[in-house]
């Protein structure tokens, strides 16, 4: 179970190199996304879309709300 | 959608995931910088008009000379007077500043609605929004993939 973090703690993690990703779909994303954020819908999550992903620092994954 | 993908993730070997629960929705009404392409268009909240005349409720009077927002103490809309009328509209439709003008355009001519409030998600009172400044703001602007009212 991913730790759930909010808004105030997500721009902290940033700021000390968390990597933003979004999995809405692509669309979505090129409409509104997090400054810094990259696409990654739900969908495509695999080992190949996430080789670029540094498996050393922190992930923190959105989508549009709790739901 | 964010815990699963979060899952897959965790799965494909990631030891630090972490979820941003309350999401893009959060983070939009926040009033918080995005970027993509909605965010050199126009929103709710760029077209209202923040000069538009506000009254506590016992300061109302009928008909109104202009339109008026009724607010509380803390600017909290409690309804709406229309230039003219003799009664306040209670608890009208309000909506948030980060709605895309092409989505209030469409929902303000599809619902009838001259003007509507933009309010923050507590409330407070950020401007008057005219149907025609919003259709006019809307033209060119492209339809969202993301419904946000």
């Amino acid at each position: 179970m991913a730790a759930e973090i909010d808004r105030t703690e997500l721009q902290a993690q940033v700021a000390r190199g968390a990597q933003l990703i979004e999995v809405l779909p692509a669309e979505e994303y090129a409409e509104d996304h997090l400054p810094g954020a990259r696409s990654l819908p739900l969908r495509d999550i695999d080992r190949d879309t996430t080789s670029s992903i540094d498996r050393s620092r922190p992930v923190i994954v959105y989508c549009w709300d709790s739901a | 959608m964010a815990p699963r993908a979060a899952a897959r993730l965790t799965t494909l070997g990631f030891g630090d995931v972490r979820e941003y629960t309350a999401g893009k929705l959060d983070w939009l009404a926040a009033g918080l910088p995005t970027e993509g392409e909605n965010s050199s268009r126009p929103r709710a909240g760029d077209v209202c008009r923040k000069d538009v005349a506000t009254a506590r409720l016992n300061e109302v009077r009928a008909p109104a000379a202009a339109d008026t927002v009724v607010v509380d103490g803390n600017r909290v809309v409690l309804g709406l007077l229309r230039q003219g009328q003799e009664s306040m509209t209670e608890g009208p439709s309000t909506f948030r500043p980060y709605v895309s003008i092409r989505e209030m355009a469409d929902y303000m001519k599809e619902h009838d609605l001259e003007s509507a409030p933009i309010t923050t998600s507590d409330g407070k009172l950020v401007g008057l929004l005219y149907r025609d400044d919003a259709v006019r703001e809307a033209d060119g602007c492209p339809d969202c993939v993301r419904k946000m009212i």
